[in-house]
C-alpha cells in the first residue's frame, strides 16, 4: 500500500469545483507516477486551470481532495508549495525589476541562503539561454523572454513537481520546440515529475508519458497516447494514408492485395486504405521491394489530434454516453 | 494489520516557521525599497514635505514677532500663519491619509493585475505572509517619512527660536508623531482592505479617495445634522438641551477617524485643553487654571489612541479574512 502510494506523486479523489451552478471540475480522479510527464488536455473552459488552481491550494475544492506527495494544499499548503513549481499560463514578473532580481526574490521567499541562491541563479538563467538579457527590466522582455525566465524560476525553486498551465502559449514554432525538449530533460535528467496543461495537442504529445483528456470539467479518457489511439481503434478499421512513387495501376494493386485491406480511396496522390489490421510493417517492404519511392506513410487514429477529434465529437454528440464508457475503458 | 491510532495533529515543525519568517522577511525587504524607489511615493512625500515645512515656517516667524510664550515649540506645530491658511497638523491630518491611501491601494490588486500574485502564493509561505508583509513595510516607511519630518521640524525649530524645546514639549512631539503614524496606518490598512475587495486598481482607489473625502468634508456636517434632527436646539432652548446637541454631535464624531485624529492631536498640541467635549461651568469654576502636565493629557487621549488602533485592527482583520479564502487566478 505504502509503496503504491509513494510511486504516485500526484493523486486527486473526487477533486470538485463548482461555481454557482456552473461545474468546473466534476470528480476527478487523477493520478501521476512520479518521474513522468503529465499533459492535461482540453479545450478552452475545460477546468484545466480550475483543476490546477486546486492542486496548489489556490483555490479551494468544493469537494474532494488533492494529495501532492501525500500533503493535503489545503491543510499543508507550505509543504505543497515547498514541493511544487508553478509556472502559471500568464507568467507574471514585476516589471520595474531586472530578471536577476525577480529570480533572487523566489529565492528569498524560499528562504535559500543568499550564496546558494546565487549561485543556482547563475546555472539557471545559463540553463536557459538568458545569460545577456538577466540584467535587464523584465518590463523590456519579450513574450518568450519572460516563459524562459519563468523556467529559470522554477529552477531556482528546484522542486520535485512541476506545474506548467499552457507553456507554450504565445510562442513560436521554433521557441516551442526548444521549450519542449527543455521540459524534457527537466524529467528525463533531472528526474523530475512534470504536469502541464494545453489545447495544443501535437505540441506536447511526443513529450507526455501520460495524458488526461477534459472536457467540461470530466476527464473522459486516460492513459499513453498508444493506448488512447487503441482503444479508439478497437474493433474499427485501421487507415493508413500512403504517398509513394510513381502513382501507377501497379502500386494500386499491390495495394489493394495486401491482407486484410478492405477499401482504397484515392485523392491527389494521396491514397488511403481502410484494413482490419496494422499492415504498415509488409505494405513498406513490398512497396519498396517493387521499385516504388515511398514518401509518406502514416497511421490516423494513433495521432493524438484525431484521438482528441474523436473524443470530443463523441461528447458532443452523444451526450456524455460514449464518453462514460470510453473512461471505463481508459480505467483497465 | 496495524492498531487503529488516533489521528496525531502535528505541530508545525521549526523549520516550516523559520521558512515562513523567512518569506515574510522577504517580502518586508522587497516592499519598503519598492515604496521608497517608487515615483509615485517620493512626489507625494515631496508634496506632504514642502507642505508642512512652509506651514511650519510661516507659523515660526509669527510666533517670533509676537514674542515669546509658553509652549511656543508646540504652537509652531498648531498655530495657521495669516499666508497660509493650514496648520502643521492640519496639514497632517488632511494629507496623511492620502498617503496611506496611496501606498496601498493596489496592494494586491495590482500584483493580481501583473500576474505576479499566483507566483508569490505559490512560494512556500503563508498566505498571510504577503500582506502581512505589505503592511509592516508600509508602516515602517509611513514611520520614517513622518519621524524624519519631525527630526527637521525639530532642527528648524531650534534654529529659529535658539532655544531647544522642554522635556514636556519634546515629549508631546513625540506622542504626536507616534499618533500620526497610526492614523495613517488606519487608511493604509483601509486601502489594503479595498485593494483586496476590489478586483480592479482604479475602483479600490476611487473606493478610498471617497471615503477621505467624505470623512475630511461631509461626515461632520452630516454627524451636526443628525445631532440636530434629535435635539433641535433654537435660540431660546434650554440650556440641557444644548449639551444633549453637543454630546451627541462629539460622540457621533468619534466615529469618524479623522475627528478621532483631530481630538487626540488638539490635546497633546495644546495642553491648556483640559477637557473633552462640552465643560459646564460648575465644572470649570473648581478648576485650577494652569496646563496640564503630559502624562494628563496622554491619559485623556488614551482612548482615541485605542479607538484609532481597534479601527486599523479591524479593517486588517477584514482584509485578512477576505484574501486567506480568495482564489488566486492570475
Ligand atoms: N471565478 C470564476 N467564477 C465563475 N466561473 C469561473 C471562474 N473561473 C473559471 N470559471 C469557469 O470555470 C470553467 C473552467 O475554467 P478554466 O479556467 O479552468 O478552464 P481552462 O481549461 O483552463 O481553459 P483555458 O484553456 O481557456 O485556459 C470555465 O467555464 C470558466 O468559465
Ligand atoms: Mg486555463
Amino acid at each position: 500500500m505504502a509503496k503504491a502510494a509513494q510511486d504516485y506523486l500526484v493523486t486527486t479523489k473526487g477533486l470538485t469545483k463548482h461555481y454557482g451552478t456552473l461545474v468546473a471540475v466534476d470528480n476527478l480522479n487523477l493520478k501521476v507516477k512520479k518521474g513522468t510527464i503529465f499533459g492535461l488536455l482540453g479545450p478552452n473552459g475545460a477546468g484545466k486551470t480550475t483543476t490546477i488552481l486546486m492542486l496548489l491550494g489556490l483555490t479551494e475544492p468544493t469537494a474532494g481532495q488533492a494529495l501532492i506527495d501525500g500533503c493535503d494544499p489545503t491543510r499543508e499548503p507550505l509543504k505543497v508549495k515547498a514541493r511544487t513549481g508553478y509556472l502559471p499560463d500568464n507568467v507574471g514578473f514585476y516589471q520595474d525589476m531586472t530578471g536577476w532580481e525577480n529570480l533572487y526574490y523566489t529565492a528569498e521567499l524560499n528562504g535559500l541562503p543568499q550564496d546558494v541562491a546565487k549561485e543556482r541563479i547563475a546555472w539557471a538563467v545559463e540553463r536557459v539561454g538568458l545569460a545577456d538579457a538577466i540584467n535587464r527590466k523584465v518590463g523590456e522582455y519579450s513574450r518568450g523572454m519572460r516563459q524562459r525566465l519563468g523556467i529559470a524560476d522554477l529552477l531556482v525553486k528546484d522542486p520535485p513537481l512541476i506545474i506548467m498551465d499552457e507553456p507554450t502559449l504565445g510562442i513560436d514554432p521554433e521557441g516551442v520546440r526548444e521549450l519542449l525538449a527543455l521540459i524534457k530533460t527537466l524529467a528525463r535528467e533531472d528526474g523530475r515529475t512534470i504536469l502541464l496543461s494545453s489545447h495544443l495537442l501535437h505540441q506536447v504529445q511526443e513529450i507526455c508519458d501520460e495524458v488526461g483528456i477534459f472536457v467540461r470539467g470530466k476527464m473522459i479518457a486516460c492513459g499513453t497516447v498508444d493506448d488512447l489511439g487503441r482503444q479508439l481503434v478497437q474493433g474499427k478499421r485501421f487507415s493508413l494514408e500512403i504517398e509513394a512513387e510513381p502513382l501507377d495501376e501497379g502500386l494500386l494493386n499491390l495495394c489493394r492485395s495486401q491482407r486484410g485491406v478492405v477499401e482504397l480511396q484515392q485523392a491527389g496522390t494521396r491514397l488511403t486504405l481502410l484494413c482490419s489490421e496494422d499492415i504498415r510493417p509488409q505494405l513498406t517492404k513490398e512497396i519498396v521491394a517493387a521499385g516504388y519511392k515511398l514518401l509518406h506513410l502514416t497511421l490516423r487514429g494513433y495521432s493524438l489530434d484525431e484521438i482528441y477529434r474523436r473524443y470530443f465529437t463523441k461528447e458532443e454528440g452523444k451526450n456524455g454516453q460514449a464518453a462514460t464508457a470510453t473512461s471505463k475503458a481508459a480505467q483497465h | 494489520m496495524a492498531k487503529p491510532q488516533l489521528p496525531q495533529v502535528k505541530p508545525p515543525s521549526i523549520d516550516n516557521l523559520l521558512q515562513a519568517n523567512k518569506g515574510l522577511t522577504a517580502v518586508i525587504k522587497k516592499e519598503i525599497s519598492d515604496h521608497i524607489s517608487g515615483k509615485r511615493f517620493l512626489i507625494l512625500v515631496a508634496l506632504v514635505v514642502i507642505a508642512c515645512l512652509a506651514s511650519l515656517y510661516i507659523a515660526a516667524t509669527a510666533i517670533r514677532d509676537a514674542g515669546t510664550d509658553n509652549f511656543a515649540f508646540l504652537k509652531m506645530f498648531t498655530v495657521a500663519g495669516s499666508k497660509l491658511p493650514f496648520s502643521f497638523t492640519a496639514f497632517v491630518s488632511f494629507l496623511g491619509p492620502l498617503i496611506g491611501l496611496i501606498m496601498g491601494f493596489d496592494a494586491i490588486s495590482g500584483e493580481r493585475d501583473r500576474g505576479t500574485l499566483s507566483h508569490v502564493l505559490s512560494q512556500p509561505i503563508y498566505r498571510d505572509a504577503l500582506i502581512n508583509g505589505k503592511f509592516i513595510a508600509g508602516v515602517a516607511v509611513l514611520a520614517m517619512v513622518i519621524f524624519g519630518l519631525g527630526l527637521v521640524t525639530g532642527a528648524l525649530g531650534i534654529l529659529i527660536f535658539g532655544v531647544p524645546p522642554t522635556l514636556s514639549e519634546f515629549l508631546r512631539i513625540i506622542t504626536f508623531l507616534l499618533l500620526s503614524v497610526v492614523y495613517i496606518s488606519f487608511w493604509l490598512a483601509l486601502s489594503l482592505l479595498f485593494s483586496i475587495v476590489f478586483r480592479q486598481t482604479t475602483t479600490s482607489a476611487l473606493a478610498g479617495i471617497a471615503l477621505w473625502l467624505f470623512f475630511s468634508l461631509f461626515a461632520m456636517f452630516l454627524v451636526g445634522m443628525i445631532a440636530d434632527a434629535i435635539f433641535p436646539v433654537t435660540d431660546n432652548s434650554p440650556a440641557s438641551q444644548i449639551i444633549k446637541n453637543a454630546r451627541l454631535n462629539q460622540w457621533l464624531g468619534r466615529l469618524c477617524p479623522n475627528y478621532l485624529y483631530d481630538e487626540a492631536t488638539v490635546t497633546l498640541m495644546n495642553p491648556s485643553v483640559r477637557a473633552l467635549g462640552v465643560v459646564t461651568l460648575e465644572q470649570i469654576l473648581g478648576a485650577i487654571e494652569a496646563p496640564l502636565t503630559y502624562g494628563q493629557s496622554l491619559l485623556l487621549i488614551w482612548p482615541h489612541v485605542v479607538g484609532l488602533i481597534a479601527a486599523t485592527l479591524i479593517c486588517f482583520a477584514i482584509a485578512y479574512y477576505l484574501f486567506m479564502r480568495q482564489e488566486i487566478r492570475a
